[in-house]
């Protein structure tokens, strides 16, 4: 399943790592996508979905990174065809590390999505965009206290001035190698749901998961949102084909 | 691997059933991931975030006057009128600059056939029929769309087209389409494919498929170069007093009558074919943010007008072949354009039309844009595009062929109105998967067209008979 989500015309770059991108929409994640990219972009389709994708890439100290623009949306709960597509590329595909924009002028209300991302993958940079608005309006704000809260990596940035981005290169980076090893706080329930998560996860390891996180299939489960199995059992059926 | 691992999930979804049962509803469920998420992000921005000190809030106090009852309307017709008059008035005289050039180019080209003694039909074909074809649509395109995208896009990195969603919603509702068509709407005016591809921002299939059938009724850049041209000959004539004014004012009132159609045609999709009530959405009013003039002015030329000019040019030079050949063949004494035409000239007449035009709109069908250079090639007759010297020699050869200002307006309604081109065709078969709602919307449209050209035709003649 994993390259289904690279058509090939973007394969034909040697990528050293894949990054994706995420965020609430009018967070300036275009903008932030193109002062990565440039000129270096691709769009189309995502494959056999009505919805657009942009792809690109960039070099950064000497490795080659592909950026893949996942649709704006508020959450990853499958409600539309956007969060489907954005949930199942940061499942599947399990890009290196997902960029996660947060408008630092409304940050709680963007948190909810870099929370629910957390979830699935530690793997998270949290671009905090729009500094300078947040700064125009009278907002002071914590850099270093939200990355400790949130336990990834924060970086602040005005994308279409250009803030930031080596800042954010240098992070996706250093995530995506492995330099640093996120640990991130996920949000605790209460002590009942918390033990019935725990019941699923020693069941989850019995699974092959393909490296999705127990904790937040547990929670799909008990939501009663079963799409995220379903989609778990068609990538073994397809893998084990592929095997026999 | 695959068989086990099947049998496992199944057991897996069915613990998981009995857990959930255990702590209670599906829903409570879901509402505790849900608050814990949301308490935990206000937990965290409370500590992070902090006001300093608090302005005046000119976000909202700007928000309260756009999108108010008394000023937003206004506004928003007075914006258009302006972006109109701009174009109109600016698009003038860059317009004349590059006829000029390419008519010294095609001089260049005439020696460069006579040097090479090419026979005379590989010049009619390449210089009077290509090339000029080509040249008309560059000169009078390129203008205006240098002027109007540009514009258009400042409005919308400013952030004042979602203000004109929010205003149009209550009346797409009433309509009972979805009041996201007004975003799709807007993205219309750029290009009526885009318009229909953006329509997937629609959840509802039902107010995804009215968006997609009323998209054509906003006029793309492919047809305001007619509209502007239709206007400044014959509405508000050159050397008019305030004749800028009343062209603008003219192709304004093309745009409302298109909005308009839009919503009529919405309503009675929604109660006929289309049945339903609509959905509400949550619309967001990003804050205004100043505008990136520079990528802006780079982004619209790159992506907007330069695209758009060269699909234009890529349709228009084998078409300009085409009229030209058409143009040449002579069965009977009578070339094969004025057999066609004829046919056509009974059906054009009671719309205020004639057959040419009719003509020259079905071969326009690849592009808008090239409706009226064949228009203009096949009323030559025999000859070819006439030569590019000024607006107003366009301007003779019409009245020569009988034309009024109510041929002119009608030309305009039909374009306004009238079948989506092929490039939009497709994308509707695409994005609607299959012919049955592109067919739909090619007669939905057309006979729209036809309907109004006639009643507004006819009522003039009343109206006349009456005086």
């Amino acid at each position: 399943m994993k390259h289904n989500y690279y058509p090939p015309g973007i394969r034909g770059i040697d990528a050293d790592y894949v990054a994706a991108l995420a965020g609430n929409p009018n967070t300036g994640k275009s903008t932030v996508f193109n002062a990565l990219t440039g000129l270096n972009q691709h769009t189309g389709n995502w494959p056999g979905k009505t919805v657009a994708q942009a792809r690109g890439y960039y070099r950064h100290r000497g490795k080659t990174a592909i950026i893949v623009d996942l649709p704006g949306t508020y959450s990853l709960s499958a409600n539309s065809l956007e969060e489907e597509v954005a949930r199942d590329f940061i499942c599947f595909a399990q890009p290196d590390v997902t960029v996660v924009m947060a408008d630092a002028t409304c940050l709680e209300r963007n948190l909810n999505l870099v929370l629910q991302i957390l979830e699935i993958t530690p793997k998270v940079v949290v671009c905090l965009n729009l500094m300078d608005e947040a700064e125009r309006k009278g907002l002071k704000l914590d850099v270093d206290q939200l990355a400790h809260e949130l336990g990834v990596p924060v970086v602040p940035t005005a994308a279409h001035t250009g803030r930031g981005i080596a800042q954010l290169k240098d992070k996706i980076h250093s995530v995506a190698v492995g330099e640093i090893l996120p640990r991130p706080k996920t949000v605790t329930y209460g002590t009942e749901l918390e033990e019935a998560i725990r019941q699923l996860e020693t069941s989850l390891q019995r699974i092959y998961t393909n490296g999705i996180s127990r904790r937040w299939i547990a929670l799909r489960l008990l939501e009663g949102d079963h799409s995220v199995i379903e989609a778990i059992r068609q990538y073994n059926l397809a893998e084990g084909k592929q095997e026999g | 691997m695959g068989v086990s691992a099947a049998l496992n999930l199944d057991e897996l979804i069915e613990q998981g059933q009995e857990l959930r049962n255990a702590l209670g509803a599906e829903t409570e469920i879901q509402d505790e991931i849900v608050t814990s998420i949301y308490r935990r992000a206000e937990a965290i921005a409370s500590k992070v975030a902090s006001q300093v000190d608090r302005g005046r809030d000119w976000n909202k106090t700007i928000d309260d006057l756009l999108t108010s009852r008394l000023v937003g309307f206004p506004l928003m017709l007075l914006l258009l009128g302006g972006i109109l008059w701009l174009t109109i008035s600016g698009a003038n005289y860059p317009s004349n600059a590059l006829a000029s050039l390419f008519f010294m180019l095609e001089d260049q080209l005439t020696l460069l056939f006579l040097r090479w003694k090419a026979p005379e039909w590989l010049y009619g074909l390449v210089v009077l029929g290509t090339f000029r074809c080509l040249a008309w649509v560059v000169s009078v395109m390129l203008p205006p769309m240098a002027i109007f995208f540009p514009l258009f896009t400042l409005l919308e990195d400013l952030g004042y087209l979602p203000r004109v969603a929010f205003n149009l919603d209550n009346i797409f509702k009433r309509c009972g389409a979805h009041g996201k068509q007004a975003l799709t709407m807007a993205m219309g005016f750029g290009c009526n494919a885009a318009g229909v591809m953006a329509a997937r921002i629609i959840d509802s299939p039902r107010e995804r498929l009215i968006a997609i059938l009323t998209n054509n009724f906003i006029p793309c850049n492919g047809r305001f170069p007619l509209l502007i041209s239709m206007a400044v000959l014959f509405l508000g004539a050159g050397g008019m007093k305030y004749g800028t004014a009343i062209a603008s004012l003219t192709v304004a009132s093309m745009v409302l009558l298109g909005i308009g159609v839009t919503f009529l045609v919405s309503y009675i999709l929604s109660n006929t074919m289309l049945k339903g009530v609509s959905s509400s959405f949550a619309l967001e009013l990003p804050p205004y943010r100043r505008p990136q003039v520079l990528q802006v002015l780079i982004r619209s030329v790159l992506d907007r007008t330069l695209f758009v000019l060269w699909r234009a040019v890529k349709v228009a030079a084998p078409a300009g072949a085409l009229v030209w050949i058409l143009a040449n063949i002579n069965i009977g004494g009578v070339n094969i354009i004025e057999h066609l035409a004829g046919y056509l000239d009974p059906a054009g007449r009671l719309m205020g039309l004639d057959g040419f035009i009719l003509l020259a709109f079905i071969l326009g069908l690849p592009a808008n844009e090239i409706v009226i250079p064949t228009l203009l090639m096949s009323y030559l007759g025999a000859g070819a595009l006439m030569e590019l010297e000024s607006l107003s020699a366009m301007r003779e050869l019409l009245l020569a062929r009988g034309w009024t200002w109510l041929t002119a307006l009608n030309v305009m309604v039909f374009s306004v109105l009238h079948f989506p081109c092929g490039t939009t065709l497709l994308t509707i078969k695409h994005e609607t998967g299959g012919w049955k709602w592109t067919i739909i919307a090619a007669l939905l449209t057309t006979g729209t067209a036809c309907l109004a050209c006639f009643i507004i035709t006819q009522l003039v003649h009343i109206v006349g008979l009456l005086f």
